[in-house]
């Protein structure tokens, strides 16, 4: 039988603001433990929260940034359970009236196509503290940080409408896209910046019903994510193929052991008792912040997309890439500018240099090489002053910091030789000195001469010291060579 | 010195007939030698009093302190005080010291008035009686016997027993009014929102009110003036001005439209305290007032919602006290969940365990919509209720409670006659409005409240009312006989 995985994500985006969403503590992460909580994210008798207005605005520009509805009227409310890294015994969310409504987000098909996953709603939380079981504590003892305690959240819900891990990656990723892109969180997911839930169920090919799900909560890489869903799919279809029953449950997956368990039932099952926040006043949203946000909404991702293949006649699929992230697509369009050539600087960013930063680990917003620097590699390869075998040495010294492309060119006399009445002498030289490969080109059949001028490129190269222009070399050995049949 | 009113101390500290450390020493003496009879204070501030005194001496000295400097009062246990234990009456809290100040306690410190201790109170002010307080009961001045009812007990019976001329106190359900009513001096409980909760321990935080207790209405204005503010740090704190609650207290209140609630004459008032109040309505219709019948035709739903509401603000708002980060923490836990439950069972007493047991099940799966959603149902109601009355009157009035002080233990096996106590004052908490009561009459020696409740932000026209009142009459200079 053949089956069909259904996929439905519960996203938590960590907001850029820097405080909390209820108290003025830093939010900066990797502090030491406990240094960025105050009264309020401790849960001292008597404190109060109030509601930080930057983490409501994000909140309302992701709603506009992926076309939903903003709901007027949101309303915070007590979502409780015990934990000892939940100092109120009660999580501030939002439940019956969430701020941001039904909305959709567009996600690339690997065949070229494009799919809308319908988003349910997403609301404003805080996150709650970090237990910590080892480390530098006593052994038997468990410890907790409350630095993460209170850092606004918003969590995205969406409908089960995805397919595959595939689909789930992609949608995950257009998110990570979309809320850096506009600046409300910094997408460092090692730093759970951006952490996924997935509901997973399969049903038979064709079948309409949904199977029964599992949440595989705390996903934290799109990789984890991508092996959790394949793994959730495999088990639950072996499951059912076996004769047995999906049970609902929350699972936890280990991207270390690449194993996923169920959590313990206990910790689940909770009746969790909302019930709206009377510390904290509806959250009424007004026409005109509403129209100021959507004013200051910097370019969505497909938006820029189009753009880049209308404006630089790129290929769709460079201009997804190119476009999802904003560093990526500024440092592009920087390097088109300077050198009105598109075409090359898409390919080397894209190319060399994403290659050499994630071999070196870094990323597009630290790299050695600087916009203007690609810029000058690339008007040296456009107007023919090297060659792009000479290009590659120059974009490592320049990574390397021995200057921008002009300087480098010139202190190691890597110029490429254009000069035609010197290439001339030099391709005449090489003919005059290989009777036996002329005598070979000429007795071969037109079809494969192409290849043997092969050797006569490589001994010109040679002689040249690989400066020679290679296509005005190929020309003018064409002429000659022909001159002989 | 402990028999003038607030007022007169304010001129005596400014005509230099005594300093404010002549005036602490003393009601610190009179705390040291009175308290055990009453047991209203849980812990008094003495060398921390002195201090304040001292500097508040030098600023009335440079002129142009602020009304309150040198005045000592009482604080409610259930405000912050930085670097003074602060218990809300209860075990779990026996050793929080908290680092901050409630605005309302940075309120008088800032105008140089002179903390001398905290007042008793029921455990997280859960209560009618102070019977619940982890520090033992409050004794009511007027009858040693009998209850200063609650939750605020400790501040009225402090006032009544003159070991304060001033006190701070909260109102979730009558806690300022109720024990006003049975202590024999005057309370307020403001609007919704005139008075910052930041720092206050909350019990329904949308109900929970600060308030004065003072034994005039003229000190609860004085009073009310300093602790009154627009507050950023309590998003439900309302910025209405503000205006000076003395300046018209001296206005003639002809032509007043009194209402009153037939609903509030109704079954289970005691006769005597009924009678109490209908002479005092008598005396305000001498004076000019004009006594309109009205019907508050939603009433008796107020004790049935509240104690769905403010036991289900309560479930949430105490979940905090887990034994993990402050307070009680039970000896040598052996799990987690051991530490949860032998901390809040060992930590809480016996009513706030039964309010957090109420307010769970209301907000509980299948049962929120039955509970919670219908009490906020019937929270509209009333507020539609007073609304409609105040189309027609300026101010409402009745009793303050259903009879005068009760015996201890009286009403302690039965918690819904508890909670009928505060049958008259539950409804203006639920509809945010501001209420005061007043001393208008006794009843075996013991004395009876008037109860005046005004629309929203109209304790100016309260005040002026009850000021009138008491020019006209002496309940309110009445004493314990004790005292005298």
């Amino acid at each position: 039988m053949s089956w069909e995985t259904v996929i439905g994500l519960e996203v938590h985006v960590q907001l850029a603001t820097k405080t909390k969403i209820f108290s003025g503590s830093s939010t900066r992460f990797g502090a030491s433990p406990n240094t960025q909580a105050c009264a309020i994210d401790l849960a001292m008798p008597g404190t109060l929260p109030v509601l930080n207005k930057q983490a409501v605005n994000y909140a309302i520009m992701f709603g506009l940034a992926i076309d939903a509805e903003i709901e007027q009227k949101s309303v915070f409310e007590r979502k409780n359970y015990f934990y000892p890294d939940l100092p109120k015994g009660y999580q501030t969310t939002q439940l019956e009236k969430p701020i941001v409504g039904p909305g959709r987000v567009v996600i690339p098909l690997a065949d070229g196509t494009t799919k809308a996953i319908r988003i349910h709603h997403a609301h404003l939380e805080e996150d709650a503290g970090k237990s910590i079981h080892d480390g530098d504590i006593p052994i038997g003892v468990s410890g907790v940080d409350l630095n993460r305690a209170g850092t606004p959240l918003i969590e995205i819900v969406s409908e089960p409408d995805m397919r595959s891990s595939d689909e789930a990656v992609a949608f995950a990723k257009k998110l990570h896209s979309i809320v850096t892109s506009i600046g409300i969180c910094d997408g460092e997911m090692s730093q759970g910046s951006m952490r996924f839930d997935v509901n997973v169920s399969v049903r038979p090919s064709g079948s309409s019903a949904l199977g029964i799900r599992t949440e595989t909560k705390n996903l934290n890489s799109f990789k984890f994510m991508e092996e959790a869903i394949q793994l959730e799919v495999d088990r639950q279809i072996d499951l059912i193929e076996d004769g047995g029953k999906v049970t609902q449950e929350t699972r936890l997956y280990n991207g270390d052991t690449k194993i996923s368990k169920p959590m313990r039932s206990k910790e689940e099952a909770n009746d969790y008792r909302y019930f709206p926040c009377p510390d904290l006043l509806p959250v009424i949203v007004s026409d005109q912040t509403l129209d100021e946000l959507r004013s200051s909404l910097p370019e969505l991702p497909d938006a820029r997309k189009s753009r880049f293949t209308q404006q630089y006649l790129l290929s769709d699929y460079d201009a997804e890439i190119l476009a999802s992230d904003t560093s990526n697509a500024e440092f592009f369009e920087s390097v088109a500018e300077k050198t009105k050539n598109p075409k090359l600087a898409a390919n080397w960013v894209m190319g060399d240099l994403t290659a050499r930063l994630n071999m070196e680990n870094k990323n597009i917003s630290n790299s050695p090489v600087s916009s203007s620097q690609l810029a000058g590699l690339i008007l040296r390869i456009s107007d023919n002053t090297i060659s792009s075998k000479m290009a590659k040495q120059v974009f490592d010294a320049i990574w390397l910091g021995e200057g921008n492309a002009d300087e480098i060119i010139e202190a190691r006399g890597l110029k490429q030789l254009s000069d035609s009445g010197s290439l001339e002498k030099i391709v005449t030289e090489v003919i005059e000195a290989n009777p036996a490969m002329v005598t070979d080109y000429v007795n071969s059949d037109e079809s494969k001469r192409k290849k043997k001028m092969g050797g006569f490129m490589g001994q010109i190269m040679k002689a040249s010291r690989g400066q020679a222009n290679p296509q005005q070399v190929n020309q003018i050995l064409l002429e000659k060579l022909n001159e002989l049949i | 010195m402990h028999n003038f009113t607030l007022a007169e101390l304010i001129n005596g500290l400014r005509s230099n007939k005594f300093s404010s450390v002549e005036l602490t020493q003393h009601f610190l003496n009179r705390i040291k030698e009175l308290n055990g009879d009453y047991n209203a204070i849980i812990t008094t501030t003495a060398s921390q009093a002195l201090e304040s005194a001292i500097s508040a001496d030098q600023r009335l000295a440079n002129g142009n302190a602020p009304e309150m400097c040198g005045i000592p009062i009482l604080h409610k246990d259930i405000f912050c005080t930085n670097g003074v234990r602060t218990s809300c009456g209860s075990k779990m809290l026996d050793n929080f010291i908290p680092p901050y100040n409630a605005t309302v306690v940075e309120n008088f410190e800032n105008d140089g008035a002179v903390m001398l201790g905290k007042t008793n109170m029921d455990e997280f002010a859960m209560g009618s009686s102070n019977e619940t307080s982890f520090y033992g009961p409050v004794h009511n001045p007027w009858a040693l016997d009998c209850v200063p009812g609650g939750s605020s007990g400790g501040s009225a019976a402090a006032i009544s027993a003159r070991l304060a001329p001033g006190a701070t106190a909260t109102d979730t359900g009558g806690s300022i009014r109720q024990p006003a009513a049975l202590c024999g001096i005057s309370g307020l409980k403001p609007t919704y929102g005139r008075v910052s909760r930041w720092g206050m321990i909350a019990f329904a935080s949308s109900l929970d009110q600060a308030g004065p207790m003072a034994r005039t209405a003229e000190d609860c204005a004085i009073l009310l003036n300093a602790m009154a503010s627009f507050d950023e740090k309590d998003s439900t704190s309302v910025n209405e001005p503000i205006p000076n609650y003395r300046s018209k207290l001296d206005n003639p209140i002809n032509g007043l439209k009194i209402g009153i609630p037939r609903e509030y004459f109704s079954e289970g008032l005691h006769s005597g305290t009924e009678q109490a109040v209908r002479n005092s309505l008598v005396e305000l219709q001498n004076l000019g007032a004009k006594l309109i019948d009205i019907k508050l035709p939603s009433s008796h739903l107020s004790v049935p919602a509240y104690y769905v509401i403010a036991p289900a603000e309560a479930s949430a708002n105490l979940s905090r006290f887990d034994g993990v980060k402050y307070g009680y923490r039970c000896k040598e836990p052996k799990d987690l969940e051991d530490l949860y439950r032998r901390s809040r069972s060992e930590g809480f007493g016996e009513e706030v365990q039964r309010r957090i047991m109420i307010g769970t099940y209301c907000l509980s799966a299948g049962y929120y919509d039955a509970y919670y959603g219908k009490a906020q149902q019937v929270r509209k109601l009333i507020q539609q209720d007073f609304s409609d009355a105040f189309k027609s009157v300026d101010l409402i009035m009745g009793p303050t409670c259903p009879s005068p002080a009760f015996k201890f233990g009286a009403k302690g096996n039965d918690p819904v006659a508890m909670y009928l106590e505060d049958i008259y004052t539950i409804a203006t908490n639920l509809a945010g409005l501001p209420g005061m009561s007043i001393p208008c009459g006794q009843v075996d020696g013991k004395p009876v409240g008037l109860q005046i409740i005004g629309n929203y932000f109209n304790e100016e026209r309260i005040l002026n009312v009850a000021h009138q009142f008491q020019q006209s009459t002496d309940w309110h200079n009445h004493m314990p006989s004790e005292l005298a």
